[in-house]
């Protein structure tokens, strides 16, 4: 064929929106997969321990595959046209999480220490306490725009939960981190966890009020757009509330999600790199400058940068100072790829907060780089969908709302597996749905209940335009 | 336990938490819904062997214009001109581009005529580079010259294309 005898290249396409399909059995399917995962490693766990299929596997089979159902049904009824990944996502790690803590409840290690209790019943009656928040957000949670009218109330709250802990009489000092309250005859909780909600609902209601102040109004210096001084107020203000909290709290990973959610919703909302620039640098200076102040933190900090060291002067008994870090390493270490499988770590020696903090580090030492690869991308998939459900929602709250809850999702679980891992200094938070903890638990499912209410919102089909000019009769010549 | 079931079952475990993770991405990528984008014709051309770098850097309407075939090649028409009607001497350049028109806003000439349909016509260039106009179900019909088309037609040089009241040519 000769080259000039080609046609003109043309692509003749058609474009057109097909009905968005509501996704719900596929939701069931990847559901159905979810609690199937969790019952072969409780199932693991017994042969590798006991030699036998634990009695309970069917009990809790049908447990966490009842409350799994229950969610789903809520989900089709209340929010049809949600994204069918978050709630299999969030119950595959909910039901690996009730897995671990069941493990280390049937190590004989930690039954012989004083304070044991059976943790995993504990755990499964907070899952169905979560599912239930979770229900309650989808049944009475319409339209996520009517939390922009409670942004103000929002600020107040959340300011509220995160003074709470200090509160004497309420507050508790758990291990040096003050981020608890006792309830008397509740037990305790952690206002922390509720407050990053409250928080994001405050934010993206504020910032989508002031966004156009704060992108427009800057001048352009060296690449960068540098806001005006007086709208520095904001940011200024939030990053002096989360170093009060590192000072007051103690807690590294409060005052980091705090502040970091806050940067990542501005960033969002402005469009403007320098506010990120501004935020690493405000919160380095605070980080390193309380770190160098505060007594608790500090120590922290020196046991991050030499675990070792530390684990040493606790077992010459100097009080103070925790084995953990140290031991939660050598257990990543000893999983090594492929990990020595379920059931058959040693991570039992992990003794405090085994089932709670370090969970990670029983993933780490049973399932290998291998299992906790698979884990954290299961996180990164949640906050990818979050993200998603931000850029389909078409309203400004939705996105910034999405934007702040999956962003606050994904901080937590870096400054958690990062504390753990030992790439930053360790902080009194836990991995979002696996760690034994009602607060957490209760207060995470709420999250994923917003995130599911937006993603409906922003998927559902657009109604019918009221009145299409296209659409007029076409009128008939008649001859 | 056996060794080997519990080895078995520890990778067993491993296998079966990465194939959810790997089910999952497979439904976030059947879940890019949106507009879908059909591609129609360009299938065939993309399977013919590229041209050389001179020829291929050129924009495909010069190129439809030098290729040295048919008589069309050489009166390729290079403009589509409105001769009649509210919208009378618009002029739109043909760059191997389909052109639709119709009254919804969608559509390259957007035709205020009562007696136009939402989408009244279309004008494409077929594989050998010649111009069709093809009537996309309208109410009133798409004329060329005095005929009333019923299938995809070649459009003559300088032949009247009758719309409602908007009268549509090519021109060189």
């Amino acid at each position: 064929m000769s080259s000039t005898s080609n046609p003109p290249t043309h692509h003749t396409s058609t474009i057109g929106a097909i009905g968005a399909p509501s996704r719900r059995n596929t939701e069931l399917a990847l559901l159905v997969f979810a609690v199937a995962i969790p019952v072969f490693a409780y199932a693991n766990v017994g042969l590798a321990i006991d030699g036998s299929v634990p009695s309970g596997l069917l009990s809790y089979g049908l447990g966490l595959g009842l409350l799994a159902g229950v969610a789903h049904l809520v989900v089709r009824k209340f929010a049809p046209y949600a994204d069918p990944l978050l709630l299999p996502l969030a119950t595959l790690l909910n039901g690996l999480g009730l897995v671990c803590i069941w493990r280390l409840d049937q190590s004989k290690l930690l039954q012989s220490l004083p304070n044991f209790f059976t943790a995993a019943p504990r755990q499964l009656l907070y899952t169905a306490l979560g599912i239930a928040l979770f229900a309650v957000v989808l049944v009475f949670l319409k339209d996520h725009r009517v939390l922009q009218r409670y942004t103000y109330i929002s600020m107040f709250t959340a300011l509220v939960l995160l003074v709470l802990p200090l509160v004497p009489g309420l507050g508790a000092n758990i291990y040096g981190a003050k981020i608890w309250i006792n309830i008397p005859g509740l037990g305790s909780l952690q206002p922390g966890e509720f407050a990053k909600i409250a928080l994001a609902v405050f934010f993206a209601g504020y910032l989508m009020v002031k966004r156009d102040a704060l992108a427009l109004a800057s001048r352009r210096f060296m690449g960068l757009y540098l806001p005006r001084g007086r709208d520095l107020g904001p940011i200024l203000v939030v990053w002096v509330i989360s170093i009060l909290i590192l000072v007051f709290e103690t807690d590294l990973g409060t005052s980091l999600l705090f502040f970091g959610m806050f940067v990542i919703m501005l960033y969002v909302a402005t469009e403007r790199t320098s506010w990120i620039v501004f935020g690493l640098l405000m919160s380095a200076a605070g980080a390193v400058g309380v770190g160098s102040i505060e007594p608790h933190v500090h120590q922290r900090v020196e046991a991050w940068l030499n675990p070792l060291n530390e684990w040493k002067l606790s077992r010459q008994g100097i009080g103070g100072h925790s084995e953990q870090s140290m031991e939660a390493l050598w257990a990543f270490g000893s999983g090594g790829t492929l990990g020595s499988g379920w059931g058959q770590g040693h991570s039992d020696l992990i003794k405090f907060a085994a089932n709670s903090d370090f969970i990670l580090a029983t993933f780490g030492e049973e399932l290998g780089l291998a299992g906790i690869m698979a884990i954290l991308l299961i996180y990164a998939l949640i906050v990818e969908r979050g993200v998603r459900t931000a850029l389909a929602a078409r309203d400004p709250f939705g996105k910034l709302l999405a934007v702040g809850l999956s962003g606050a999702f994904a901080l937590q679980v870096f400054v958690v597996s990062g504390g753990v891992m030992g790439l930053i200094p360790l902080t009194g938070m836990t991995m979002p749905f696996m760690a034994y903890g009602g607060s957490s638990v209760l207060a995470n499912w709420a999250l994923i209940g917003i995130l599911i209410r937006i993603s409906d919102t922003a998927r559902r089909p657009a109604p019918a335009p009221v009145s299409n000019p296209d659409a007029e009769m076409t009128q008939v010549v008649r001859p | 336990m056996s060794e080997l079931t519990l080895t078995v079952m520890r990778l067993g475990f491993l296998a079966v938490l990465w194939l959810f993770v790997i089910v999952a991405v497979q439904v976030i990528r059947s879940d890019l819904f949106g507009t879908r984008v059909t591609q129609r014709g360009a299938r065939r051309e993309a399977a013919r062997p590229q041209q050389t770098g001179r020829q291929a850097a050129q924009p495909p309407q010069q190129r439809g214009q030098q290729g040295g075939g048919g008589r069309q090649r050489r009166n390729a028409p290079t403009k589509l001109v409105v001769t009649e009607g509210t919208l009378t001497g618009t002029t739109v350049a043909l760059q191997g581009q389909t052109i639709t028109l119709g009254r919804a806003h969608d559509s390259t000439i957007v035709l205020d005529d009562d007696y136009a349909s939402s989408r009244h016509a279309r004008i494409y260039p077929d594989q050998g580079g010649q111009w069709i106009v093809e009537d996309l179900g309208s109410t009133n019909g798409t004329y060329l010259d005095r005929s009333r088309l019923t299938t995809p037609t070649p459009i003559p040089l300088g032949a009247p294309i009758r719309i409602g009241k908007t009268v549509i040519e090519l021109r060189k």
